[in-house]
């Protein structure tokens, strides 16, 4: 991979392999769960082979997407531990939406905007998880009561919307903030960039290595 | 069942449009029984088993005229045998033929995803047409009576279908037809409604004086129905609900949080249209380079505490 002479890693391979694992996993469960949501949405399930292939299927990409969530968690919960500086960033947040940074206080590795998206994640999909399993009829039809089932499919919808709006504030974001997305294909980004969007960080980095060559790539 | 009637439908799962009801001009239906002229023969079982070709797995004795123990995919009309020590302390054996309920507002069709899975006819039977059904067993969710069963074999639901290929050619249900003791009856609703207003007064006058109609109000009435000698206590008649409704679980989750959900992920994702067209991508420019540059250079003093 062809980087500039003084990119700055923000992601390794193996976080970025987990993330679109992730990725790829949260688009086939929004596509067949809204598929069985909203009968307008049903048409969805003919990209999984038809209803029944869609509800066969469901499940099985959300045990996968719970086990790669896990992976996310072991990587990015120390990043993403709250710290003092996110109060001030918080209320900024009109500076922040309306592109005005002069007056958006420096930030470290990750905002509190990004550190929201983390665990609303982290405490949405076991939730999801959970509830997934008690409403999955295949092999826990009979475990427990309907009245059970009934409380864990509504929080289930209930959970699933959160995190699509949740993820749909992603992506915006990523599109929003140029070349995020690169930091999270190709894994860097410019110093401009991080001096930029997370200034804290870069010059944590950058007195890491006065004296020293700039930072570089270092996967 | 199949798909026989397909220009009669009042109600279809997960549909946004008007079903077809050109030919929807007939007198709805139901079928009636009364539990107090109920002798237990399971000859309905039987005729159940024979119309619809259902052949349910032998099971074993479990202790109780109830066989098999429960409904299933292939057992769609089952009976059931409470034993009753009435206030007298003498004991009565009420026996009540279990199976859908048809409701006039059917719990099942709300709770379906899968569109025209579930139908209801203008006669008022209640259908699940099973090459559309995909198995989720939301249904199960839905009913307030705890009938749909999803087979293992083939991920469908299965419940009675009020034979509605019998009766769409003018014959009654099969369990009806066998019935040797007239305890089951068939006829339009209003008509079993007043037969069991006669067969209640009867009743009332050999000594059952709480006797009366089970046709749930919370569902709309049903287009099956019981006559029962303790019509005030329905649950007596092995766990027959006293107050059937659709829960108010399933009514929140088919009911105003599918538009207000759609409608709110539709909204973030044109808010963000918006604010890219108004506020822009967030970009960084040359002075960003040279500014880190300079920083990395050590020209310039970091100060991470700066502005914070």
């Amino acid at each position: 991979m062809t980087r500039p002479k003084y990119a700055i890693t923000r992601y390794t391979t193996v976080n970025r392999i987990n993330h679109w694992t992730n990725a790829g996993l949260f688009i086939l469960l929004l596509l067949s769960g809204l598929s069985m949501f909203h009968p307008m949405l049903f048409f969805l399930s003919g990209l999984f082979g038809g209803g029944q292939w869609a509800r066969a299927a469901h499940p099985w990409f959300g045990v996968l997407f719970m086990l790669s969530w896990i992976g996310m968690i072991i990587q990015f919960w120390r990043i993403n531990l709250p710290a003092r500086e996110d109060i001030a960033w918080s209320k900024a947040i009109v500076q922040v939406v309306t592109n005005d940074d002069e007056h958006v206080p420096p930030i470290g590795r990750n905002n509190s905007g990004q550190k929201a998206v983390f665990w609303a994640m982290t405490l949405l999909i076991p939730v999801l998880f959970i509830t997934g399993l008690l409403i999955w009829e295949v092999y826990f039809g009979e475990a427990t009561s309907i009245e059970v089932q009934r409380v864990a499919v509504l929080i289930h919808s209930l959970a699933a919307i959160a995190a699509i709006l949740v993820w749909v504030a992603h992506v915006y974001a990523a599109i929003w903030i140029r070349n995020s997305v690169r930091s999270m294909t190709q894994g860097y980004v410019t110093p401009g960039w991080a001096w930029h969007h997370h200034r804290k960080w870069f010059l944590e980095l950058a007195s890491g290595q006065r004296g020293k060559t700039p930072p570089r790539k270092d996967t | 069942m199949s798909d026989l009637q397909s220009q009669d439908y009042v109600r279809r799962s997960a549909s946004t449009m008007t079903p077809p009801v050109a030919r929807s001009h007939e007198d709805q239906v139901a079928k009636l029984i009364d539990v107090s002229r109920c002798i237990g023969c399971k000859a309905c079982q039987s005729a159940c088993m024979e119309w619809n070709d259902l052949r349910p797995e032998i099971g074993h004795f479990e202790g109780s005229y109830e066989n098999p123990m429960d409904l299933g995919p292939s057992v769609w009309t089952l009976m059931k045998f409470a034993e009753y020590e009435n206030e007298q302390g003498n004991l009565e054996w009420l026996i009540r033929k279990d199976g859908c309920m048809h409701c006039e507002d059917p719990g099942c069709l709300k709770a379906c995803p899968a569109p025209g899975a579930i139908v209801q006819y203008a006669n008022g039977i209640v259908d699940f047409i099973s090459d559309k059904c995909i198995g989720c067993g939301y249904c199960v969710k839905g009913c307030p009576f705890d009938v749909p069963r999803i087979s293992k074999k083939d991920h469908k639901s299965y419940k009675c279908t009020l034979c509605s290929d019998r009766v769409s050619v003018g014959l009654e249900p099969a369990c009806v037809k066998a019935c040797p003791t007239g305890a089951i009856m068939f006829g339009s609703k209003s008509d079993m409604t007043h037969w069991a207003g006669e067969r209640i007064e009867d009743l009332k006058s050999r000594g059952f004086e709480n006797a009366g109609l089970y046709d749930p109000k919370e569902v709309g009435g049903t287009h099956v129905m019981y006559v029962l000698h303790h019509a005030d206590k329905p649950s007596l008649y092995s766990g027959l609900p006293d107050k059937p409704r659709i829960s108010p679980v399933v009514e929140a989750w088919k009911g105003i949080i599918k538009p207000l959900a759609v409608a709110g992920i539709a909204f973030a994702a044109i808010a963000g249209f918006f604010h890219w067209i108004t506020v822009g991508p967030n970009e960084v420019t040359e002075e960003d380079e040279e500014e880190a540059a300079r920083a990395l250079r050590g020209e310039r003093e970091p100060d991470p505490e700066e502005k914070s």
